[in-house]
């Protein structure tokens, strides 16, 4: 086993899970909604990119310009009109109501697309790799890595530098108190859910390109971001890419010394850090 | 004016003893029924036994589990392992492997609840994920691909003899025969095991937690310890259903026994439709999906985001499910948790009676 | 000219009926108080005013045009701006932002902006970095008031703004106000402390269990007068 080359290998698998967790951390962050179905609507966005990607004859990255705004608005759509009825008091109705949504996307999706394995076809990226001294890595993953931070960036930029991010922070406090300063917390809402879709497309497209999806895998994509939201700490982002690359490292680790404890390490890092540190590595000041 | 605590009407105890009566003309259901519906009935009853714990940890305990198909696979492997592992007879085994989903209900407890609400869900999963990922490798109980059941100890259940002998049939009837008893006793238990907590002291602690937690905690009602309480209460009921189901199965494997789809899902929907937290509504809801499966099954993904879809439609209009809506109409209550609150006019001798949660 | 009437506004709790044909108006560039025993019904008119309790449309008129049913969202962006009881801060917020956020609903260009708000309360701009939740009471009530004349507002709010504050700080918040007032906006005070608001003001309305038992001019009204409006005849 190349040491080196598993850590590179497990980092850079980190970036994927952080991408995977940014858009379910933001919903949480603002209206402390776990949305159950998140993994199914990166699925769902896979799938669409298949379509354009395929239909239009173009490259996947291409596509994911046109997907985006879809995304944008079925998020837009689903928060207005079905999670948003949803919230209050009661913890039982939106995660009741988003694990319904869970089983009807993947049984939408098997219905309309078969459960055979796809792939976005990336062309000559998907083997492309750069040698970086003693180890190779591959382009896609370098990528993957250098989106999710630059999506970690961008929502941190939006979150403590626009007047937008004062509204979400601000409902996120109090949306009664909110209300008075002309805010309107359904469209906070509805805003929040649309630009998690806008991430969930960006790491649909990665989902996609770098391995086979079917209709089955969202609800194990949902369970690496909780477990890479967790680790982090509930509402930092930049946890959230700390949480993934720790998921992302041992699962290459635990899959270097046998292919069958892959997943298996991952949900006992987690395990293990939520008895050491059960508020998570980078828990925020107040809660 | 008096006043005083009722939590029966006369309808209540009527249902009571229909109740009773019911339970009695069902045991004597395989004396008439074909072994297809005896299957069926099976069915019907152990998915209801099943919905009745979650519903005890959701909608009593506002304890959201996605994980209950953890307590299922370790049930029904402790079951697999007594048997083909120490020859224990199946039976014996399965009331043993309720306490195997008990221990080990003690550890997951410990992790889950260090999470909250939401978060509390999802952890229940990546545990009963963390469960099947183990049981898969171990290698003496079939590991991936599972096992099956000796076909000498399912022949040979205790009393199996006795019902052939009984209902003149063969032994593979017989156990169908055996497992339909069981689930019967285990459903009956269930809902009034269930039943009698809600009524006791402990279950007006739990409503008041599910109310108000603060105000609950500062009349010295200890949510926590009610909550492990009622968690490992259905760990226990869920590990031996889960026994039970791989008994008349007899063939299992971890992802069919810790799938979340079949031990999960299904659970909570038919809970949701049916009516959270009313031990009506999953008896209503086992009913409507046993009807939709029939219907449906055939149409393999249609019918589970039919399921989906349902849960959705309901928990968005009408969120106390089928049975709420009935109620509502009619007022009627087979199960009273509500405490009445009766007040007696000594003038008039009519009661009013005003609901108070 | 008169810039916000009520007719008749009744309010309600679910059941519960916490206000009763209360009859007030308030003209631009006038400060208003309210007094009243604990429960009176005090923030409930002021929430009614701002929208985030529902009335009757015509219950309010504020400009000449009904508003009685409009929702707290828009009924800041009309010009009245509210200081709610406890302060109510936004925690995650910090100073300058719980500032910024209070123009979300518009008016910039107006008088009110960062630069004047410094100036009324210096103390605000040292500390304009620090998260809100960490200034002291007084300071979190000037940030409160800010926040509330960041949008402009035609008419101020303000719900016991000197509730729990030594008396010096009290005296600073209180003299900020004819700075408020004479850019025009009216402002409606609501206090416990009978004689702050009055001698505040220049009307004031006694409110007791949902109904306005007093009103007038603090000069012209007698203390017995007040004292019984305000407990009640014979308390
Ligand atoms: N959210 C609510 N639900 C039900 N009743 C309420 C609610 N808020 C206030 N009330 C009731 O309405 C009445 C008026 O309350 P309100 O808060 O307006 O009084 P107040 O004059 O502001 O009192 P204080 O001086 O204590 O702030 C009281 O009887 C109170 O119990
Ligand atoms: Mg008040």
């Amino acid at each position: 086993m190349n040491y080196l080359d598993t850590v590179v290998q497990g980092v850079l698998l980190g970036g994927l899970y952080a991408l995977f967790a940014a858009g379910l951390s933001l919903v949480f962050g603002i209206m402390r909604l776990v949305n159950l179905a998140h993994g199914d609507l990166i699925v769902l966005a896979a799938y669409l990119l298949l379509i354009t990607a395929s239909v239009l004859g173009l490259s996947p990255f291409v596509a994911a310009a046109a997907v985006a705004p879809l995304m944008f608005g079925i998020g837009w759509l689903l928060q207005r009109h079905v999670l948003g009825r949803t919230l209050g008091a009661d913890i039982l109705p939106p995660l009741l109501v988003t694990f319904g949504l869970s089983i009807a996307l993947q049984n939408a999706l098997l219905q309309g697309f078969s459960a055979d394995s796809r792939r976005l076809n990336s062309g000559a990226l998907a083997t492309a790799s750069i040698d970086l001294g003693p180890v190779s890595v591959g382009v896609l993953p370098l990528l993957t890595f250098a989106s999710a931070i630059v999506v970690i960036i961008a929502l941190n930029q939006l979150f403590y530098r626009t007047e937008l991010g004062r509204a979400f922070r601000a409902t996120s406090d109090d949306a009664d108190t909110a209300r008075l300063m002309g805010i309107q917390p359904q469209r906070i809402f509805s805003g929040a859910t649309a630009i998690a879709m806008l991430v969930v497309t960006i790491a649909a497209l990665y989902l996609g390109t770098r391995a086979n999806f079917d209709p089955s895998i969202g609800p194990a994509r949902l369970i690496y971001a909780f477990e890479a939201v967790i680790i982090g700490g509930l509402g930092s982002l930049w946890g959230t890419l700390a949480g993934g690359i720790t998921i992302g490292l041992a699962q290459t680790i635990g899959a270097a010394i046998n292919p069958e404890w892959q997943i298996l390490s991952g949900h006992i890092a987690f395990l293990l850090v939520l008895l050491l540190k059960p508020r998570g590595l980078f828990p925020r000041a107040f809660d | 004016m008096r006043y005083s605590i009722q939590t029966s009407t006369r309808f209540s105890r009527v249902s009571l003893a229909l109740a009773v009566a019911m339970v009695f003309m069902l045991a004597l259901l395989p004396a008439y029924a074909s072994r297809g519906l005896l299957q069926d009935m099976f069915f019907i009853l152990t998915m209801l036994t099943l919905a009745q714990f979650w519903n005890l940890l959701a909608g009593y305990g506002g304890l959201l589990s996605i994980g209950q198909q953890a307590f299922v696979g370790v049930g029904g492997y402790a079951m697999f392992a007594l048997v083909i592992l120490h020859g224990w007879d199946p039976l014996a085994a399965v009331a043993v492997a309720g306490c195997a989903a008990l221990l080990v209900s003690i550890p997951m407890g410990f992790f889950s609840f260090r999470l909250h609400g939401a978060y509390f869900a999802i952890g229940t999963w990546v545990l009963a994920e963390v469960l099947r990922l183990l049981v898969a490798q171990f290698k003496a109980l079939g590991g991936g691909t599972g096992t099956s059941l000796p076909r000498a100890a399912t022949r040979n259940l205790w009393g199996a003899d006795w019902v052939k002998e009984v209902f003149d049939v063969k032994s593979a009837a017989a156990r169908d025969i055996l497992a339909y008893w069981l689930a019967l006793a285990l459903a009956a238990a269930a809902i009034a095991g269930i039943y009698y907590l809600l009524r006791s002291k402990q279950g007006l602690a739990l409503s008041a937690v599910r109310d108000n937690a603060e105000v609950a905690r500062s009349v010295g009602v200890n949510a926590h310890r009610l909550k492990w309480q009622i968690f490992l209460a259905s760990a226990f009921g869920t590990g031996i259903t889960g026994a039970l189901i791989y008994l008349q199965k007899a063939r299992i494997s971890p992802d069919a026994a810790f799938s979340v789809t079949d031990w999960t899902a299904y659970i909570i929907f038919i809970v949701v439709i049916g009516g959270i937290g009313t031990i009506e509504g999953p008896i209503l809801g086992v009913l409507v999906f046993y009807l939709l499966q029939s219907l449906l099954a055939d149409y393999g993904s249609w019918y589970l985001l039919s399921l989906g879809v349902a849960g959705i439609t309901v928990m968005l209009f009408a969120p106390r499910g089928l049975w709420g809506l009935i109620s509502d109409r009619t007022g009627v209550q087979c199960f009273p948790i509500r405490r009445l609150l009766v007040q007696h006019s000594n003038k008039t001798g009519e009661n009013s009676v005003r609901n108070h949660h | 000219m008169c810039l916000l009437k009520t007719n008749r506004l009744a309010a309600h709790y679910n059941d519960f009926q916490a206000l009763f044909a209360v009859d007030l108006h308030l003209d631009a560039g006038e400060t208003v108080a309210i007094i009243g025993a604990n429960g009176a019904g005090k923030t409930t008119l002021l929430r009614s005013l701002c929208g985030a309790l529902a009335n009757a449309p015509e219950q309010i008129v504020f400009d000449g045009e009904p508003v009685g049913a409009l929702s707290a969202e828009q009924v800041v962006r009309r010009g009245i701006a509210m200081v709610p009881e406890g302060r109510k801060l936004f925690p995650s917020l910090s100073v300058e932002e719980n500032l910024q956020i209070g123009g979300y609903a518009g008016g910039a260009g107006g008088f009110w902006n960062l630069a004047k708000l410094y100036e009324l309360f210096p103390v605000l701009g040292e500390r304009r970095r620090q998260p809100a939740t960490r200034l002291s009471g007084g300071q979190q009530q000037m940030v409160a008031i800010g926040r509330a004349l960041m949008s402009n507002p035609k008419v101020l709010l303000c719900d016991e703004i000197s509730l729990g504050l030594a008396p010096a700080v009290i005296r600073d918040i209180y003299n900020a106000l004819p700075g408020i007032r004479s850019q025009g906006a009216g402002v409606i005070l609501v206090e416990q402390d009978i004689s702050r608001a009055l001698s505040a003001a220049n009307r004031f309305y006694c409110i007791m269990e949902g109904r306005v038992t007093l009103s007038g001019e603090p000069e012209n009204a007698s203390r017995d007068a007040i004292h019984d409006a305000y407990f009640g005849v014979g308390a």
